[in-house]
């Protein structure tokens, strides 16, 4: 406990000024910001151009990014950290909000990772959007989302990064609902900003009791004076950061939007909803550590929460034969390693980020793979109209192969270091607890193997089905090798996927060590920490043979089969979280608001017009008293009286 | 600085900036009338005075004095004379930086909603020199209400208010303006009424602790702590009853959605946007230093409609037909924000609650503009009369959209800083009710979203465009057009809009977006008028446990 605290009043020290290169960390945000102001109001008149421009800005921000990196490195560890206040926000009584900027080890690396890949996702889409008459508007809110996303990294205090939070969530459900005159597209935009909601109330309440208890919402503040609150708040706030993190994360009980959100347009997905934006809720709690390192309940909870949802994402991926909702359910999975890694505390902060910055790449890569591939396929999604695409698109097949190999934990690539290190580090827990999250996390290796072969074996092998089919269009399939500015990004992040997790895995806990802490050393647990890599890979190993045995060897039916055991049924059915939405949600939500418009109009209203009619018709009957007789005048005027002095005399002695 | 005027009568003087602040509005809508029968002479004189207007409330603001207010202050601009003498009451005018806010925001949307009203098709018999006219004159009204420093001349601007947005719904409203208008106007006198029972009962017990009675606010406020709790109790229920239909609060709220409904669309801005701020207004200026005790005793309850309105509100904006209706009661969910931001007692909710009054009035009032285009162009005001909008209106569905997340407080629009401000301030002293009003934000993302949907996006379709498309000489059922095609046809059926509509707009769209990141100008005038109200209300400010500033 002494030295958790120790720990956060480390994280905490006074931060300095931002100087040389750092001190141009504005614009990180300025120049993708001013690309989609300018993208928004030049219209059509930068349809030639806007494109590129967002390109300059985002790569822009890369290399300012880059500089600020290397001016970092040359500092000792405990300098590392460093603020730039821009303007106060908002001040009122004691509360005063800065528009400020916090450069640690932490935002630098999510710096790198948003403009890097961004950089690379806005030139693949120049091509991938070339036929869309509405690039421009792409391309200002792709803009507008790096811009957002900087500002949720790169924030100072909790409402900064509020205001990147929703941003991003405005980014992302523009993005979403891109081909605005799909419903199905609209829809899912929709739900994705309101299930996001859900979460940032939780983000917004645990914002409050920290104002309350602290006074402040600057980290640094917030830090070193967190050891002051009671260990019953403490838990309360990790739980509703938490809430936050499974909305903007797609964690369970809040995972249903993000496979939706998949209507938007291929770099999106890669971008928004795999890379970057979707791991906001792995940030948040690493950013939040010196809170957490006080709530070993409120950990657990996070673990069981990513235990809960890697095993969900890797079982409804093995039924999905749309290649973006499998990528989809993918990351709903591996953001569950993330989040069990980073509720492990201490050990796990740095395993976590790991984990992040390594799907960054090889997930980015593989949307974008899968971008081509519905390049060349007329847009369309269902692998069982795929098949043989190797021979028509090298590129596509060599790059998306590494990604996969990757992604399942292949031997010296990167996920093998990241995933690995996350699984070893669950078992180290020991007790029940090792069990379960090394459990499960192994198994959930094994099903990602499963369902990420299936997707390569029906995408890339096999018989190549689509020769006797045709688009929902009419059109015939053509397929062929992406254009350049497509294929480039691709190379670029399959060198990531390859070689990421060799070089980071060595050096990333100790870059960190100034933002997260120190990392702790796995030890103990059921599982000795050396054995656990053979075990994984054997798990994902079989995991890919048993693919191999049920798609590789028999050909894939084009219709998709309907008698299927329960288990497919339920995993097809997103094991019920749509239909419990519905259920729960949806149709009750329905109904409440008929019934409460009906109230309105006639019990509410009805009253108030019911007490007109009445003063109508009273005032009908009152009509008859009117009789021009002077005594009954009299009589009345008496009354009032009286009554007017009981007034006056009740007010005096009242 | 502006000379005193010399005394016309004993005791009476000061600085005429509001006086002249409240005439030019009406000469103005006095000299419309020559013009009654020449369109373009009645819309020149009227913008003329409108801008004169908004130069003024500028000079104000810029002599403003923000060290002077933080230094106590309470009010600057005064002017004072006798009016009645037996009855004490005087002409007595003064602004804090609440109410100097409000009438920066009334000013500022004036210009707008005339433009926006430039080419209106008005109703049958009815003439531009009218209906500016009548604009003009509610705002001077406004300007009285919100300046006056006497509580018997606030009653007097409070009622006479109704006169001119009377006969603005009832003249040049939708088909059924008269139930709206009548029902807007007896509902809002009834509470006038009440209040004026209130205002008596004050009169009188300040004659009891004073000698003299006097409706001079100040005076009034300083002997506000000695009066009995139970006879405060009383006095507050009359003007709360007041303030509570015309803000509106949950349950007096159902006259604002015919009201809304019916109102042509800039009398629904000025209505919604300012008039209805009057009842909040109210409730920080008048209930809570005027009776702080009773304010106190009776908090839980104004607390209880005002987050029941936020959640009841919300849904009910949700299940509405009709666009009008749905701004409605999106307004009644915000007010309910506000109305716990004034009862909760801190500084930061009051300063949210004031800043939520302004950003209320832009944000809602873009959304009612935006509607009114809607309407303009397809005649319909119901929302299933509409769909697929934003494929022939990109730049429409773009402006909307931005109205309608200033409307669900996205960080970055005006409306968060004041929400979260209110949120923020109202926790540590009222959790359980700032807890279930955050919930609130899920609902209000809902409706924003699920109107924009059902508006915007999806295949062109709905009666009003693809009448207007026939209209326009483009034909077809509301199948998915083409885009090419969809640009052609946009031309005559429903056009994107024009350099007007644009021109009105972005004044609104540069205030939503600067105030969201630099609320500073409009917080630095607000702060020191809000510690004041706190001070009056005789309870401290709730500093968090750390209370440490950054």
């Amino acid at each position: 406990m002494t030295l958790q605290l120790a720990q956060a009043t480390a994280l905490a020290q006074d931060a300095a000024e931002a100087s040389g290169a750092a001190s141009l960390a504005w614009l990180l945000i300025a120049l993708p910001a001013a690309g989609a102001l300018v993208l928004f109001l030049a219209g059509r008149r930068a349809d030639a151009w806007g494109h590129w421009l967002g390109v300059a800005t985002v790569a822009g921000s890369f290399a300012i990014g880059l500089a600020i990196f290397v001016q970092t490195l040359g500092l000792a560890p405990d300098e590392r950290l460093r603020e730039q206040s821009l303007w106060s926000w908002m001040s009122s009584g004691a509360l005063d909000v800065d528009f400020g900027l916090r450069l640690d080890p932490l935002s630098i690396t999510f710096v790198l990772l948003i403009t890097g890949v961004g950089a690379l996702i806005h030139l693949y889409s120049v091509g991938y959007m070339s036929h869309d008459p509405n690039r421009r508007r792409f391309f200002a809110q792709l803009n507008l989302f790096v811009a957002a996303m900087l500002v949720l990294v790169l924030g100072n205090n909790f409402v900064m990064l509020y205001l990147g939070w929703e941003g991003v969530g405005l980014a992302s459900y523009l993005l979403i609902g891109f081909f605005q005159d799909r419903p199905a597209a609209a829809t899912a935009a929709k739900k994705a900003f309101i299930m996001n909601r859900v979460g940032d109330v939780g983000l917004a309440i645990a914002i409050f009791l920290i104002w309350l208890e602290l006074g402040s919402l600057q980290y640094s503040e917030v830090f070193a004076r967190i050891g002051e609150v009671p260990g019953g708040t403490v838990l309360a706030i990790t739980l509703l950061l938490l809430l936050g993190a499974c909305g903007k994360s797609g964690q369970f009980p809040l995972q249903a939007w993000l496979p939706d959100a998949m209507e938007g347009p291929t770099p999106v997905s890669a971008l928004i909803h795999a890379a970057t934006m979707v791991t906001a809720g792995v940030y948040l709690i690493a950013r939040a550590a010196p809170i957490y390192n006080l709530s070993e309940t409120g950990r657990l909870v996070v673990c069981l929460i990513g235990v809960v949802t890697l095993m969900i994402g890797a079982i409804v991926g093995c039924a999905y034969d749309d290649i973006k909702k499998v990528l989809a359910y993918s990351t709903v999975s591996q953001i569950g390693y993330m989040i069990l890694a980073v509720g492990l505390g201490p050990v796990g902060y740095a395993l976590g980020i790991l984990h992040l910055l390594t799907h960054g790449f090889f997930k980015a890569g593989l949307f974008l793979g899968a971008g081509s591939v519905m390049h060349a396929m007329n847009d369309d999604v269902d692998m069982r109209r795929f098949g043989g695409l190797w021979r028509t698109m090298p590129v596509t097949f060599v790059t998306f192969g590494l990604g996969y190999l990757a992604l399942i934990g292949f031997p010296f690539l990167a996920g093998y270091y990241s995933k690995d290190a996350i699984i070893a580090a669950a078992f180290a827990q020991g007790g029940w607890q090792g069990w379960v999250f090394g459990g499960f996390a192994t198994l959930a290796a094994g099903l990602t193997g499963f369902y990420m072969t299936r997707l390569m074996l029906m995408t890339f092998f096999g018989e190549s089905r689509w020769k006797e089919l045709r688009s929902t269009d009419g059109r015939e399939y053509h397929p062929h090798e992406s254009p350049v500015s497509m294929t480039a990004p691709m190379v670029v992040l399959a060198f990531g996927s390859v070689f990421a997790g060799f070089l980071l895995y060595p050096v990333l806990p100790g870059w960190l060590a100034p933002s997260v802490g120190e990392r702790v050393a796995a030890e103990g647990g059921p599982v000795p920490y050396s054995v656990v890599p053979f075990l994984v890979v054997g798990v994902s190993l079989l995991g890919v043979l048993l693919a191999y045995l049920f798609v590789g060897r028999r050909p894939v039916p084009v219709q998709r089969p309907q008698r299927v055991s329960p288990v497919v049924a339920a995993a097809r059915a997103d094991l019920g979280a749509n239909a419990f939405n519905e259920a729960f949600l949806e149709r009750p939500g329905i109904w409440l608001t008929r019934l409460l418009v009906f109230f309105d109009n006639r019990g509410i209203d009805g009253l108030v017009n019911g007490t007109a009619a009445a003063f109508g018709g009273g005032s009908g009957r009152l009509r008859r008293t009117q009789t021009g007789f002077v005594r009954s005048y009299a009589l009345s005027m008496l009354g009032g009286g009286v009554l007017i002095v009981a007034a006056m005399l009740a007010v005096r002695f009242a | 600085m502006i000379a005193p005027l010399d005394p016309i009568v004993p005791g009476s003087g000061g600085n005429p900036l509001l006086i002249v602040l409240l005439l030019v509005p009406l000469v103005g809508a006095a000299a419309l009338y020559p013009a009654r029968r020449n369109a373009a002479a009645a819309k020149a004189i009227a913008m003329v005075t409108a801008l004169v207007e908004l130069a003024l409330v500028v000079v104000a603001w810029s002599l403003y004095s923000v060290p002077a207010a933080q230094a106590g202050t309470r009010f600057q601009f005064e002017f004072s004379a006798p009016w009645i003498p037996a009855f004490g009451t005087h002409i007595a005018f003064g602004v804090d930086g609440i109410s100097l806010a409000l009438i920066a925001l009334t000013a500022f949307l004036v210009p707008i909603l005339l433009l926006f009203a430039w080419s209106e098709k008005l109703p049958e018999g009815r003439s531009v020199a009218g209906y500016f006219g009548l604009l003009l004159a509610t705002q001077s009204t406004l300007v009285g209400v919100f300046a006056a420093t006497d509580v018997f001349l606030f009653y007097v601007f409070f009622e006479a208010m109704l006169v001119p947005m009377y006969f603005l719904i009832g003249r040049f409203g939708g088909p059924r303006r008269q139930y709206a208008a009548v029902k807007f106007f007896l509902y809002s006198l009834l509470g006038g009424l009440i209040m004026l029972a209130s205002l008596i009962g004050l009169y009188v017990t300040s004659a009891e602790q004073l000698g003299r009675g006097t409706f001079t606010w100040a005076d009034l406020q300083a002997i506000a702590a000695d009066t009995p709790t139970a006879v405060q109790i009383w006095l507050f229920l009359g003007f709360f009853v007041a303030f509570a239909i015309k803000a509106p609060l949950v349950p007096f709220h159902t006259w604002l959605p015919d009201a809304g409904a019916e109102a042509p669309i800039v009398a629904a801005v000025l209505l919604v946007g300012v008039l209805d701020k009057v009842g909040t207004y109210g409730f920080l200026r008048y209930l809570l230093p005027l009776f702080p005790q009773a304010s106190q005793v009776l908090a839980p309850v104004v607390l209880v409609l005002a987050v029941a309105g936020i959640i009841y509100a919300a849904l009910l904006a949700v299940g509405q037909t009709d666009m009008g209706r749905f701004v409605a009661y999106t307004s009644v969910a915000h007010f309910g924000f506000i109305a716990l931001g004034v009862f909760a007692f801190s500084s930061q909710a009051f300063a949210g609650a004031t800043l939520y009054m302004v950003n209320h009035g832009l944000s809602t009032g873009m959304l009612f503009l935006m509607v009114g285009m809607l309407i303009a162009r397809g005649g319909s005001r119901l929302i299933s009369d509409y769909g697929g909008v934003a494929k022939l209106a990109p730049v429409m569905a773009g402006c909307l959209l931005l109205a309608g997340m200033s409307s669900l407080a996205l960080p970055g629009t005006n409306s968060f800083v004041s929400e979260f401000l209110v949120l923020i301030g109202s926790f540590p002293t009222r959790p359980v009710f700032t807890i279930i009003a955050t919930v609130g934000i899920i609902f209000a993302a809902l409706y924003v979203l699920w109107f924009y949907q059902r508006t915007m996006q999806g295949p062109v379709r709905g009666g009003a465009v693809i009448a207007a498309l026939e209209r326009g000489g483009a034909g077809g059922p509301g199948t998915m057009l083409d885009p090419g095609v969809a640009a052609d046809r946009n031309k005559a059926g429903f056009p994107d809009l024009g350099r007007r509509e644009v021109g009105l707009l972005a004044p609104l769209i540069v205030v939503i977006v600067v105030l969201g990141f630099y609320p500073a100008p409009v917080l630095d005038v607000i702060n020191p008028s809000v510690t004041a109200t706190m001070a009056e209300l005789g309870l401290p400010d709730p500093v968090p446990a750390g209370g440490i500033v950054r």
